[in-house]
């Protein structure tokens, strides 16, 4: 059943309706190639001009100018643009925690925030976590007690430990086990994990 | 040199030593098969079928192709043809029968969300937003999609009618259903859901055609050679055109045991544009088309003397399989060879319903046979008012009842000790019910498991560099147990090399073949590769030294003596010995020293004997007696896996696959609207994998004892009786501490209220 095919559906308006907004206001001051392009009907470029969104962002201590469109999630960005595919895609529903940054210190899956929000915002990745050639202790930690198989979630699972104990929610076992459970390892490397982020916060070491 | 040999020790076969690309995984920097930049790379976007059986009456792809930045639609109606399609016999490779989708080939629909069409854009949300685009119509046939209702349609697998020697075939041992007529008996029928394996990583594939007959994949797979293999065959080009990277594999479990149509969708689409194309799944897909645990129905008739022996067992399956594809798995394996029952009569059936295939998951069959198994053992043991453990001892068994030849090795009854022991069993109580923990219930529950103890060829380089470091190369894989690592020591342990002397190489087709890893095989075949190898290379290095000027003194030593140093042997009771790289490599006219040899199972141990390893699992678990809420308080996993290669990332196998078995007991089951013929648990909220909350402290013991049979080193496989056994564990546990029997997993709270 396909009843109404020839009618565009709601994202098909809002885009053509963007296109013409866009193109009205800016019309004025728009340089003569992207008329002639409009013209010749290469829309799809013009749209892709129009759908950009101009945003600064610190990531790992770097400053980014960037163009991007608002669909664009904060996990994608990071992953297909800028090459920083360290942060893992595993739902993109939130629901793995394989995407976890912290932004502002504190942690977020990445897929369930939009690039666009994050304007100056301090962004960091796994990438971000060890000072050079020396590694966080929570990374020390996660080798050292074997806190990973695959090592698809690990990052995640590193970049919420560390904010888990800045949070104070590293007090116990079941502390840990409890805010830990929005990042999932399939492997089933918890109990090394959780004895990772004990002997961290039992280390007192600044994270 | 004592600083070396210390540092050498500390990578001895045994040792707990770190994985050597924990640095890698703990950084990010870890490569895995969606995360590798190609210039031009474009993204596609997978569309399926909305409906489960029938065909495709008309596709609506104009608005997808308009949309911006799209390079291509393509459907059944203009897909590149794939030659190998056109053949009328394309059969599928192990692990199924039959004829693997031929995705795109033309209008049939046998699954819901079969890709249809897939959509190639410059951006990744571009082919997103355009797939949404992309709208069909469909004659629709009645589809059948639930395996209960159609128990009667199970038919014995094409491999068993062929060959009634096949372990598939029904088997007989004494006489034909004997329970029926036993002292004591019992008849039970056990179902386990379809469960999917969900591995963290996403199933992803970058496809990249870098001349028409040259392939190169980056893609998530168990079997890099087997991938090449099967592209190679689809397209008509020779295998060593088809180049298969995978460097790091984000878990897999089986599912990247086959190939799925999403990897295909990606190569034509590849083909299509003519760039590098990139093509991830959606976790939502992860469901529907690459393989899961087949939802399986068991029945179980077992009798027993009064005073426990066991006289007879029968035990029937039947799983679900695909309309295009007998998939098959050896559910009943165990039953044959556990106990000592001398009537045992076992009948695998499969049925064909409109759903994509599954494949081996964790513990293939054999998880899912022990299920019924062990949960009849300890139901029986109970109807006898016996302890389960004892029932299990009088019923153990120091030969293979199945074919009379003797265990190459069995420590169970040591890993029933080790277990029982440290789970505090002398607490539990044989009355159901008895124990409390506040207002919690207490329950103790084991189960056995058990698989065999495979060993393949794989063939093996090593290389020495000019630096007196040596560099392993093979096709095998590393989905997380820590096979680099393991192999890294096995080297360093042959070669008496401190392990950070030593690179392992995987991953990668154009390496010597090494089989899929799977089976829990890895360690036993390519473990004994890299002794082999390591052997090889030292007589090697042993007759260029000799034959160098003042050689004398090594031709005089052993092969085993030689040491490897930086820029020259030596030898390890003369240390002023010396034999420069240099000479050697003059001689050989080689830039380095490198053998190939393939390492084969010889001899006739395995006519000889019956290879298992074992494992048991032992749990405590608390229920809540007003909401049904299962806790699993307590778990120790004992496994007698021959020699342990790495006692870290071993126990690591153990624990994970034992918190798999949570998952399987407690939480796990996919679930089909058989209206709509499609899952409704369709992410990881609906479909819940254990997570932190859900595992306690996993301990873990190994008996550590090697199997001379198997392989030199005296391994025998950790990976499949990590999680065998632990669901009936579990559901064991839960009778004993509220009496209630669930036959059927997931033991959710309202299977208990």
């Amino acid at each position: 059943m396909n009843p109404e095919p020839e009618q565009p559906n709601h994202d098909e308006a809002r885009r053509t309706f963007l296109k013409q907004s866009s193109l009205l206001t800016a019309l004025a001051f728009t340089p003569g190639p992207v008329l002639q392009a409009a013209a010749a009907e290469i829309d799809e470029k013009v749209a892709a001009v129009f759908e950009k969104i101009p945003v600064r962002l610190d990531i790992n201590g770097h400053k980014h100018k960037l163009s991007i469109e608002p669909r664009t999630t904060l996990l994608d960005l990071l992953r297909e643009q800028l090459g920083l595919t360290g942060t893992k895609k595993g739902c993109d529903y939130g629901q793995c925690g394989a995407c976890t940054v912290h932004i502002d210190g504190k942690r977020v899956n990445s897929c369930l925030t939009f690039a666009v929000m994050q304007e100056g915002k301090e962004i960091t990745t796994i990438e971000g976590l060890a000072k050079g050639d020396d590694l966080h202790p929570m990374q020390e930690a996660f080798i050292k007690h074997d806190g990973f198989q695959c090592g698809y979630c690990t990052p995640g699972q590193i970049m919420s430990a560390v904010a888990c104990v800045r949070e104070g929610h590293a007090g116990s076992e079941d502390e840990i086990r409890e805010f830990m459970s929005g990042n999932i390892c399939r492997c089933g490397a918890y109990s090394n994990i959780v004895a990772a982020i004990q002997e961290v916060k039992g280390g007192g070491q600044k994270v | 040199m004592s600083e070396q040999l210390q540092k050498s020790q500390s990578g001895a076969i045994g040792e707990p030593m770190n994985r050597v690309d924990g640095r890698l995984k703990v950084t990010g920097a870890a490569k895995y098969s969606a995360e590798y930049e190609l210039p031009n790379l474009v993204h596609a976007v997978l569309v399926g079928s909305t409906i489960a059986k029938g065909s495709i009456k008309n596709i609506e792809t104009r608005q997808a192709e308009r949309a911006p930045g799209v390079l291509a639609v393509i459907t059944h109606l203009n897909s590149p043809k794939v030659p190998g399609f056109a053949e009328r016999d394309h059969p599928a490779e192990p692990p199924t029968a039959g004829q693997p989708l031929r995705v795109f080939h033309d209008n049939k629909v046998v699954f819901n969300d079969q890709p249809i069409a897939v959509v190639v854009a410059d951006t990744l949300e571009r082919a997103r937003y355009a797939a949404s685009l992309v709208k069909a119509q469909y004659d629709q046939d009645k589809h059948q999609t639930n395996l209960e209702a159609n128990l009667g349609q199970g038919y014995l697998p094409a491999q068993a009618k062929k060959n009634p020697k096949s372990p598939l075939a029904d088997y007989q041992r004494g006489e034909a259903d004997a329970y029926k007529n036993g002292a004591t008996k019992l008849e039970a029928e056990y179902v386990i859901p379809s469960e999917m394996h969900n591995p963290m990583e996403l199933q992803s594939i970058i496809a990249h055609w870098e001349a028409p007959d040259r392939l190169t994949v980056y893609d998530k797979t168990q079997a890099v050679i087997g991938t090449q293999r099967a592209f190679a065959k689809d397209w008509g080009i020779p295998e060593a055109n088809v180049k298969v990277i995978a460097t790091f594999v984000g878990g897999a479990f089986g599912n990247g045991l086959h190939n799925w149509p999403h990897e295909t969708a990606a190569i034509i689409a590849a083909k299509k544009v003519g760039r590098p194309v990139k093509l991830v799944l959606t976790r939502e897909q992860m469901f529907t088309m690459v393989g899961y645990r087949p939802y399986t129905w068991q029945k179980i008739g077992m009798s027993a003397t009064p005073d426990g022996k066991l006289t007879a067992i029968t035990h029937e399956s039947v799983g679900q399989t695909s309309t295009y594809e007998q998939f098959t798995e050896s559910t009943l394996q165990q039953t044959r060879m556990m106990y000592t029952a001398p009537n045992v009569t076992t009948r695998y059936r499969i049925a064909s319903l409109d759903v994509s295939t599954p494949v081996w998951m964790r513990g293939p069959g054999e998880a899912t046979g022990a299920f019924a198994l062990e949960s009849a053992m300890d139901e029986m043991a109970h109807a006898l008012n016996l302890d389960p453990l004892e029932f299990r001892l009088r019923n153990y068994t120091d030969t293979d009842p199945d074919n009379g030849k003797p265990w190459s090795t069995k420590y169970l009854k040591e890993c029933f000790q080790m277990g029982a022991e440290r789970i505090g069993w002398s607490n539990r109580k044989q009355q159901p019910g008895s124990v409390k923990s506040g207002e919690w219930l207490v329950g103790y529950g084991m189960g056995v498991g058990t698989f065999g103890a495979h060993r393949g060829s794989a063939k093996m380089k090593a290389i020495l560099t000019k630096k007196g470091t040596v560099v392993l190369q093979s096709a095998t894989t590393d989905i997380g147990p820590g096979t680099g690592t393991a192999m890294v020591q096995i080297a360093a342990t042959t070669l008496g090399l401190p392990p950070e002397k030593i690179t392992f190489q995987l991953g990668n087709s154009t390496f010597p073949t090494a089989p899929s890893q799977g089976g829990s095989s890895t360690v036993n075949t390519v473990g004994a590769a890299v002794q082999d190898a390591c052997i090889a290379l030292r007589e090697k290095l042993h007759q260029l030294a000799a034959a160098t000027p003042n050689g004398q003194v090594f031709s005089a030593a052993k092969p085993e003596d030689i040491v490897i140093m930086e820029g020259h042997l030596s030898l390890a009771n003369d240390k002023l010995a010396k034999a420069a790289y240099s000479d050697l490599l003059r001689q050989n006219n080689e830039a380095e020293v490198e053998v190939t040899i393939e390492s084969k199972p010889g001899g006739s141990d395995r006519d000889k004997y019956s290879m298992y390893s074992y494992s048991v699992h032992f749990v405590q678990v608390h229920v809540q007696p007003l909401t049904g809420e299962v806790r699993v308080k307590k778990v120790i996993s004992c496994a007698d896996a021959g020699t342990i290669v790495n006692q870290k990332t071993a126990g690591n196998q153990m624990m994970g696959g034992a918190v798999g078995g949570i998952g399987m007991a407690l939480t796990e089951g996919a679930v089909i609207d058989d209206r709509y013929g499609r899952y409704v648990t369709k992410d990881l909220a609906d479909y819940h994998v254990p997570v932190h909350a859900d595992a306690p402290n996993m301990e873990f013991a190994f008996v550590n004892k090697p199997d001379p049979h198997v392989n030199a080193l005296g391994t025998k496989g950790i990976g499949e009786i990590a999680i065998i056994g632990m669901a009936p564990a579990i559901a064991n546990a839960v009778f004993n501490a509220t009496g209630k029997r669930i036959r059927e997993l997931p033991i959710t709270p309202d299977k208990l209220i």
